[in-house]
């Protein structure tokens, strides 16, 4: 009962939070929206049993990459910006596409219950407990099974962080 | 844990309102928000499954997607300055150099 009173705190937190960021005219309201719903997801987590993943949220998306939205919004110049229009006349593509994608996982859901129970099985209790509730699991998996992806995103991140300083830099 | 769906629903939400955001918005750094949006909808889907088969290998796929995000916002909004600097505009509209 708990479990599903945090769950779904969390939950109406994480949707109103992203509402409110596609539908805010200023940017930085969008961006301090974007943070709280965020942080509602890094809730989610930790009720999941994701420790590890719940401070990643915190420190790495809300502490870094936000921060990052927000040095961007204030160099650049907002007051133009929010004199002109700021949705596009797309409203019914985006609720044809909207349809199309909650029709597609209904579907899933609808051929998922017609199957004999193949596709969502339910949780075993032993499965769900069998997750060690802590780091080290992570690390373990990341750094023996994962290692190769993990150092290709570390290649990855280098590659960025060049192209951001040559994107970023003044043309002499 | 509480079934599946419920996480399944709820990944479903941030990443439908997520695609609304990115088709409708015209503020290109707003469009970039919800493709943030829609990366940690994926995320939580990884994670319930992690938690469903007790198995640690979604948390560590979602911590690749989180570096993602980190690189693409790096690079993106890299991007969004050097396109101001030319333009002086935000609009995605006015974005058709490449466009014939």
């Amino acid at each position: 009962m708990a479990d599903k009173l945090i769950f779904y705190f969390f939950a109406a937190i994480a949707v109103g939070g992203a509402v409110l960021t596609v539908t805010r005219r200023n940017a930085v309201h969008s961006a301090i929206f974007l943070i709280t719903s965020l942080l509602a997801t890094a809730g989610v987590f930790l009720q999941l049993r994701a420790e590890f993943l719940f401070i990643v949220q915190i420190i790495l998306y809300v502490g870094g990459i936000m921060v990052l939205f927000v040095f961007v919004i204030m160099l650049v110049n907002l007051d133009v910006s929010l004199q002109q229009l700021q949705f596009s006349r797309q409203k019914w593509v985006a609720l044809i596409v909207a349809l199309a994608l909650a029709g597609q996982v209904g579907v899933m859901f609808w051929s998922a219950e017609k199957l004999p129970g193949q596709i969502l099985p339910g949780v075993t209790a032993a499965a769900a407990d069998r997750l060690p509730p802590n780091s080290e699991a992570v690390a373990r998996s990341l750094f023996s099974t994962y290692l190769l992806p993990f150092e290709i995103a570390s290649i990855l991140l280098l590659v960025a962080m060049i192209g951001a300083v040559v994107m970023a830099k003044k043309r002499t | 844990m509480l079934s599946i769906e419920h996480y399944l629903f709820l990944g479903l939400a941030l990443f439908v309102i997520g695609v609304i955001g990115v088709i409708t918005r015209r503020n290109v750094i707003v469009v970039l928000m919800s493709i943030e949006l829609i990366l940690n909808a994926v995320n939580i889907n990884l994670v319930a499954f992690s938690r469903l088969y007790g198995d640690v290998a979604g948390q560590v796929f979602a911590l690749f997607i989180i570096a993602d995000a980190a690189a693409e916002a790096a690079v993106g909004l890299g991007i969004i300055i050097a396109f101001f600097r030319n333009r002086e505009t935000l609009l995605e509209d006015e974005m058709d150099l490449l466009k014939w």
